[in-house]
This record gives structure tokens, sequence and C-alpha cells, in this order.
């Protein structure tokens, strides 16, 4: 279905050519995953399918890429419309209209359809991707997982042959992207649609592939196999992948069913080592976080009772060895009509790691802008080291407090990463040097002259973390930190955070990726409109949920192993 | 038997709840917001255009949905405000041609020189000068209220959506265009909050100076990945059309718009009137052509096009009808309609012409009620539930 012959993409002013040697066929009806690191070119060679790549973003292309029999050379993006649909990383750059129906009717509309095919097509996108409710909602009202799949729903009601999709989960909570992905496999299933895409989160999608194409470094020629073949050498690997190696497993298993078949034999050997208590993360040196009281479950005295007869929450009845860093007590958000946040407790001890978790919109983002002031609680009271973040001027609160905002390049002002890093520095007033010092060890090879823009969205991060990190705040938060990351980038980012824990900091993640959560966090808290409704030790409170049990726990359950370097360290102690 | 009728009647005329299906045409909208305009242009009655702005007011209160541009309603009031205003303190500072004897204070003059004759910078300033610059005021912020009335009920991107076919690609250029506002203006309000986040005041110049270039690199970014979903999704794609049709589609449209200037530039001059009006009309008539022939070329079509049905037509009627009837009071009855300013008078309420007006709020009846105003309470009781 989709041809590549001898193709190479080279941008203007770069240095080596972004793709060469792509000689690739992906045959029809079929799921093809491409993985690779961050930066490889995977978002080029999708660019290059739809034609966007060079006819939109200039380069000069060689070979000849062709679908269906049409050349992209003498093809414009738009004369493929009927035949490739593609969605891009951030749905909210794909959208042209401003509601929901008008959008998915928009790609017909430009292909002349008639008009009863239109109005059944888009009914039946409503109901395949679960969008009839939303179908007169403005797009710009919607969550990011609405977003994601109206923008699918869009390319789909032209009824392309071929499908591009950039990271269509990743800023997707797990069962929203269990949905996304049940829809892409019945159209791989029932239509024959033939299915292009790429994707970092490799444990939601890879069981899924019929073909994984493993681009293994930047310029260097792709590897198309089976999946379990290309697991096996590829350098990112899902967790279930890593586990399979581990045990010796053969074929390797790539979803967890297959592994739980095979696991038996595991399952024994670890029966006798005992669970590592988080061993793995446990602060080597510094305050050891001290175990910390649920104080969530206070239903029985409704909060405003209790704060009209004067009382606050009863205040923990161990005291944490050491003071919580943050306090959070009653919290309430309003926004407009919207109870964005109901009574939220919490609090965080100096090296603890606190992951949010929860599904798109349930208050996440919310409660991060509370604590680092950016929101006024409307009740309650945020206390962080002290003060009361949104009443704080924000340069006293730089060194108390970091977040890493959603949307990355937020944080960036600057035209190079070296001026980027000297401001970063003069904010925090921090000695010069420290914020290259952690750009360097969070994002190996990037110039000082590289202007932030052109960082890949998982660059982008590392460096806007760099920045946050360089005053050291004793609390730093993160707004989905995992989105774009690679695995590399990703296990990179878990040995800074759990430095930082282990040097004392509170660390407070909102995340949807379950195995980050399961990696760094002593305690997980699940928020579901706007309430805290689970809080506690990871293990307990993972491995009971299904949505956001690591597949590691799923794999080996009822034992409570979260990791594969868990896994790996309790046989190593025991051979 | 006559219950039954009337309650048949009654059931058709009750409004139902909107939806794309019974969605007013956005035209429909404007029509009558600028008969009721039409009708403010007619009238300096300070006592009319408070009503045509009641009646406005209302329906915009009774049928506005929540969505983005309905809430520009408020900022076309003070709009409104803010025109007559100026217009009170151009008339104090630069004085005015009505002849006025009630002397309401006098200003320091600014002698000029010879050249500048008749105009006149501080002086003498008259009740009379006064009330008719209020008057007049009232007339222009009545006019922007309309037209900020047909702004918060009718979706600007559907009206656009009902241009002919020729113009299609434009429309989508501005509706883009549009959406592009208030997105910089929720980038520069996040830009600046995340500011704190790197320990730097949120405020001041320095702040928006500093945002300023990724906010419009924001921007730009935006448009450009916009137009890479546009063109992917089949944006532009044009029909095979035949050489003659091509050619005749030029001729006619330019013809046509010729046409329309040299008849509107006859009826405008004193001595054309004969010859301008037919020749506006056959040029409008080739354009048409033109754009409709010129529609050929794209292959779109169009997804559940608003409909006119009998509400639409009753809506946009009723705004017509106000036009009418006040156009037709300005001509049986001027004084009513232009209340003296010299000497004084205290304005009354011609009764006819302000039941005319009244015509204007058929709309708040008939056309669909949008579902949002009830759905808005249901979450609320849901709440009190849990609680």
């Amino acid at each position: 279905m989709i041809r590549f012959e001898r193709v190479s993409v080279r941008y203007e002013g770069a240095e080596r050519p972004t793709l060469s040697g792509v000689d690739l066929t992906v045959p029809e009806g079929e799921l093809v995953l491409l993985v690779g690191p961050s930066g490889v070119g995977k978002s080029t060679l999708l660019g290059t399918v739809s034609g966007l790549v060079p006819h939109f973003t200039g380069g000069l292309l060689s070979g000849r890429v062709t679908v269906d029999g049409r050349d992209t050379r003498t093809h414009k993006p738009r004369e493929l419309a009927d035949l490739v649909g593609t969605v891009g990383q951030d749905p909210l750059a794909h959208f042209v209209t401003d509601t929901v129906e008008d959008e998915l009717a928009y790609g017909m509309e430009s292909l002349g359809l008639a008009p009863d095919v239109m109005r059944r097509r888009v009914e039946e996108t409503l109901d395949l991707l679960g969008l009839a409710e939303l179908r007169d909602r403005p797009i710009a009202t919607l969550s990011g997982g609405q977003q994601q799949r109206v923008a699918i729903g869009s390319v789909l009601t032209p009824h392309p042959k071929v499908l591009v999709l950039d990271e269509p989960t990743s800023a997707l909570d797990p069962a929203a992207a269990e949905e996304v992905l049940a829809v892409l496999q019945r159209l791989v299933h029932d239509l024959g649609t033939t299915v292009l895409m790429a994707e970092h989160r490799l444990e939601r999608v890879v069981q899924y592939a019929d073909q994984v194409v493993l681009l293994p470094a930047p310029g260097a020629s792709p590897v198309m196999g089976p999946p379990a073949e290309i697991m096996k050498v590829s350098p990112v690997r899902p967790p279930v992948a890593e586990l399979g190696l581990l045990a010796g497993w053969d074929p390797l298993p790539l979803s967890v069913r297959d592994a739980r078949r095979g696991a038996g034999g595991l399952r024994e050997r670890l029966a006798g080592a005992a669970v590592p208590v988080r061993a793995d993360v446990a602060p080597t040196s510094g305050p050891v976080p001290a175990p910390v009281p649920v104080v969530a479950a206070e239903r029985s005295l409704p909060g405003r009772l209790a704060r009209l007869l004067g009382r606050g929450p009863a205040a923990p009845v161990t005291p944490a060895a050491a003071d919580p860093v943050t306090r959070v007590d009653g919290l309430g958000v309003r926004r407009g009509r919207v109870e964005a946040l109901r009574r939220v407790t919490l609090t965080v001890a100096p090296g603890e790691t606190v992951a949010l978790m929860g599904r798109n919109g349930a208050g996440k983002s919310t409660l991060l802008g509370a604590l680092v002031g950016m929101i006024e609680p409307t009740a309650g009271s945020v206390r962080v080291g002290g003060l009361a973040p949104a009443r704080t001027d924000p340069r006293a609160m730089v060194r108390r407090v970091g977040l890493v905002p959603q949307e990355p390049r937020d944080l960036l002002y600057a035209d190079t990463v070296a001026a980027e890093c000297a401001a970063a520095d003069r904010d925090a007033g921090a000695a010069e040097g420290t914020c290259r010092a952690l750009v360097s060890e969070l994002l190996p090879g990037v110039g000082d002259d590289t202007h932030p823009r052109d960082l890949s969205e998982g660059q982008r991060l590392a460096l806007a973390l760099a920045l946050v990190l360089t005053g050291r705040p004793p609390l730093l938060l993160l707004d989905e930190p995992t989105r774009g990351l690679d695995y590399a980038a990703k296990a990179r980012l878990v040995g800074v955070l759990r430095g930082l824990a282990a040097e004392g900091h509170a660390i407070v993640l909102a995340t949807h990726d379950v195995e980050l959560a399961a990696e760094l966090a002593h305690r997980v808290v699940i928020l579901a409109d706007g309430e805290v409704v689970a809080d506690g030790p990871t293990g307990q409170v993972v491995v009971s949920s299904p949505a956001f049990a690591p597949q590691t726990a799923k794999i080996l359950a009822p034992q409570e192993w979260l990791t594969v370097s868990q896994v790996r360290g309790a046989l190593e102690a025991g051979a | 038997m006559t219950a039954a009728p009337a309650r048949l009647l009654r059931r058709a005329l009750h409004a139902p709840e909107a939806d794309r299906a019974n969605a007013l045409p956005a035209g429909a909208w404007w029509l009558w917001a600028l008969g009721l305009a039409t009708a403010a242009s007619r009238t300096t009655n300070p006592l009319l255009l408070g009503l045509l702005v009641a009646v406005a007011g209302y329906v915009v209160a009774a049928r506005r949905t929540d969505a983005p541009w309905a809430r520009s309603y408020g900022a076309f009031i003070k709009l409104g405000l803010f025109v007559v205003a100026l217009r009170l303190v151009f008339s104090v500072f630069l004085g005015s041609q009505i002849p006025g004897t009630h002397t309401v204070f006098t200003l320091p003059e600014l002698p000029l020189p010879d050249w500048a004759q008749g105009v006149r910078i501080g002086g003498r300033v008259t009740a009379e000068q006064l009330v008719f610059s209020l008057y007049d005021g009232m007339k222009l912020a009545t006019l922007l209220i309309c037209v900020g009335a047909a702004n918060a009920l009718a979706n600007p991107a559907r009206l656009l959506k009902s241009l002919p076919g020729a113009l299609y690609e434009a429309g989508v250029a501005v509706v883009v265009a549009m959406t592009f506002a208030p997105n910089m203006v929720a980038d520069v309000i996040r830009l600046r909050t995340a500011r704190r986040l790197r320990g730097r005041p949120t405020g001041g110049v320095r702040a928006v100076a500093q945002i300023g270039l990724p906010v419009l690199e924001g921007a730009l970014e935006r448009s450009v990945a916009v137009a890479a979903s546009m063109d992917a999704r089949g944006y532009g794609r044009t029909a095979q059309v035949p050489a003659a049709v091509r050619h005749t589609t030029n001729v006619f449209t330019l013809g046509g718009l010729l046409g329309v200037c040299a008849g509107t530039y006859g009826l405008l001059a004193a001595q054309g009137a004969v010859y301008g009006l037919p020749l506006l009309l056959a040029g409008l008539v080739t354009a048409m052509a033109g754009l409709r022939l010129g529609g050929r070329r794209s292959v779109r079509t169009r997804y559940r096009p608003d409909r006119w049905g009998v509400r639409a037509w009753l809506v946009a009627c009723s705004g017509a009808a106000v036009a009418a009837a006040m156009i037709w009071a300005g001509a049986v009855d001027p004084e009513a309609l232009r209340p003296g300013v010299v000497p004084l008078t205290a304005p009354v309420l011609p009764l006819w012409p302000a039941a005319a007006v009244l015509i204007g709020l058929l709309p708040a009846l008939v056309a669909p009620v949008p579902p949002s105003n009830r759905a808005a309470d249901r979450p609320a009781r849901r709440g009190k539930e849990q609680a």
C-alpha cells in the first residue's frame, strides 16, 4: 500500500539527512508501528506519506514514496486527502472548524461527498469514537483525550485507505488510550485500513502491531519485522518485553495475556523473594521518606462543618519524620460554575515522590497549579514551605516550588539553549553553569546555540525540566512529564528524579504513565471529579486497579511486583 | 372546534430546544439585527432608541448560547457607551452648529488663526448642543448594539459558510483568522502565568514585552500547522473545468463588478440617476452569475447547511417589519421620530412606532431555545445531590 524506495530527506541547512536509505513496503490492511528514540525522523517519515514532506515543510526528498500507486512527488497533499488521513502530535493544531460535528464533516466537504453520505458517516464516526454526546460542543472546551478522538474521527470520515498517526495516545489517560487503540484495531480488522503510527508508549500499542519498523538512530536505515523479533533488538521496548527477555521467554510476549501464560515459572522463582518496599528507590542518603498517614478519608466529618466548628482536619497522629514540604487542607477550586477541586487534602514529605493519577480532566493540573500559585484556591488552604503560593512573590516561590507545565515551551523565552540556561541561573540565583550541567545530563548532544523551538517535544521537555531544576526547589511538580519521551529519555528522567528525591526533594507528578508511576512514586493519589478517591503506597493503590496497574504487576499478580528492575534485583539476589 | 386549531398553533409556535437540525441560519439573525439597525438610523428619539436597545438585549438574553462569540455582546454595549461619551466630549470641546440659548457652562476658548475659520475649540456649551449630541451618539450606539446582537446570536463561522462556493476558500481563511484572536489572548494569559514558574513577576510592561515574541511565534506556528492540516485534508482541491467556462466566469465576474461600480457611481452622482439603477442591477446579476459559474471549480459540498424554515423567515421578517414601520413612520410623522432640540422639548414616546418596535421581540418567542441555558443547571443539581 505504501512503498518507500530509497527515500532520504534532508532539510535545508541540516548537516546530514534526517532520513536516508528508507526502503520499505507497508502492506495493505496492516497496522505498522514506527518505533525509535526521539529525534530519529519518525515524524518526517510519517510526513512523507501524506506528502506534507516535502511539499509543505520544504527540504529535499530523494527516492520515491508511492501510496496506493500515487506518487507523492506528483501529488500534492490535498490530492492525497481522499487516500491518506493524517493526525499530528498536537490535536489542537489540527482543527479547522469550531464544533465537533463540523470538524468531522470538514474533510468530506473538501472532497465533495454527497450530503447524505456525509451525514451517515458523521453519525457512524460519532458512535465509533464515542463522541455522540459531544457533537455540538465547541472543540476548545473538550479535554485532551476528547480532542484526540475528534482529530482521529475527523480523518476517518473520508474513509482513507491509509491512516498516519503521530503519537496518538501520548496525551491520553490509560482508559482513553485503550479506546483509541480499540478503534484503530477495528479499522484495521473490519475496514482493511492500513495504519502507520509512531508511538513512544510501546506498552500500549505494540501488542496491536502487525509489523514494527525500527529507526535505530538518526540517518540509519530502518529495520522492519514482526514485533517480537524487532523488540529483541530494539533500543526501546515495553516492560512486558523487557520482562520476557529477562526471564528468557521465547517467543517474546508482547501482551500481558501472552506473558501471564508463560509467567508461572517466574512467579514460582519469585515467590520466595520479598517484594522490596520501594527498596530500589529508597533514598540512600538524606531524610528517609516517612510513611505519611492517609488523611484523605475524612468523609465522616464534612469539611465545612469542621471549619464551622473551628476544627481543621485531624492532624496526622504520627508526625512525619521531617516537616511536610507541602500541606493542602480542604482545597477547593472553582472555575465559573465548575468545581475543579473539592476538599482535597494532601501532605507531601521531603524525599517523597507522589504520583497524581486520574482521568483527563480530573483536576490533576489544577492541583499542581494551586501548589505552584498559578491558581488561587477558593476554599481551604495550600502551604508550600510554610507560604501560600498564590500570595507570595514569584521570585521567592521559585526556590521553593518548581513546575514543569504540560506544554514545556511555555517556559522558553530565549532564542538559544545557552541564553535560556543563563537566564535560568539568574532567575534562580544559582551558580553559573548549573542549568547547563543539568541540560547536558538530561539532553546529551544538544548544542549551546540550538533554538529551543527546533528541539523535539521530548528534548524541549528535558530543557524545561532543567530550567526548573536550576533553582533546586524542595518541591518539584511535573505535569505529564513523559509525554513524547522515548524510553531512554524516560530512563534518564527517572534517574534524575530519583536522585532529586534522594537529596530530599519532594516530587509530585501528574501522569497517565502507569509505568513511570510504578518506577518512581512512593505514593499514588488518584483523583476523580476533583476529589481524592485513593491515596496510599504505590503497590497497594496501583496493583488493585485495572487501569493504573503497570504491566509487570498485571503479569505477576497477585504478587506485588511493580517494575522490571525490582524483578531483576530479586532474581539477581536469588541467584 | 376552535380550541383544537388554537392548541395546534400554540404547539407549533412553541419554541423547541435548539440543536443542529433546527438552528436558525446566521443570515436570519443578521437580517433581523440589520432591520433593527435600520430602524435605529431613522430616529433620534431617545425613548425609541432605548426601546430598540431593550428589544435587542432581551432577545440576546433569551436566545444566546454560551459560545465564545456570544459573550461579545457586553463588549458591544461598552463600545456603544464609549461612542456616546466620545460624541459628548467632542461636542463640548469642539462646539456645535446647533444654535442654543441655555448656556450650561463656558470653557475658555482657544484663539485660532483666520484660516481655521469655522473651527472652534472651547467656548460656550449649551444644553441644546449637549442634548443634540446625546441623541446623535445614542443613535450610533444603538446601531452598534444591534450589530452586536447579531454577532452574539449568530455563529460567525456559519455565516461565512453560507457564502457562495466560489468565495468559500476566502471564507475559510477568514474563519481561521478569526479563531486566532482568542487563541492569542489565551496564549498571552498562559504565558504570563507561566512566567511565575521562572520566578518572574507576571504583571508589568516587561512581562508583556518578553512574552510578545513567543506569543507571535506560537501564533505563526499554529497557523502553519493549521495550514498543513487543511492541506492534508483536501482544502483547495479543484475540479477540472473547461477553458470556455473559466473564461466566461472571468468575463462575468469582472464585467459584473464593473457594472456595479459604474451603477453605484451613477446613483450617487447627481446626473446619472437614470442609468444608475439598471446598470447596478445588471452588474449585480452578472457578478452573481460569475460567482455561480466559478463555484463549479470547487468540488466541495456542504454538510448540513442551515435551512430557511418558517422560524427563520419569522425572525428575518420581524426585523424587516420594524425597519419598514419606522421608515413609514418617518414619512408620516417626522416630528415624533426627531424630537425638537431647538427649542428644547421633552421627547414623547410615539405610540405606533413604539408598538412596531416591539415586533422585534418575535425571535424571543419563535427562535429555538439554546439547550445550554437549561443544561447549565444540571451539573449543579447533580453536585447538590452528591453533597
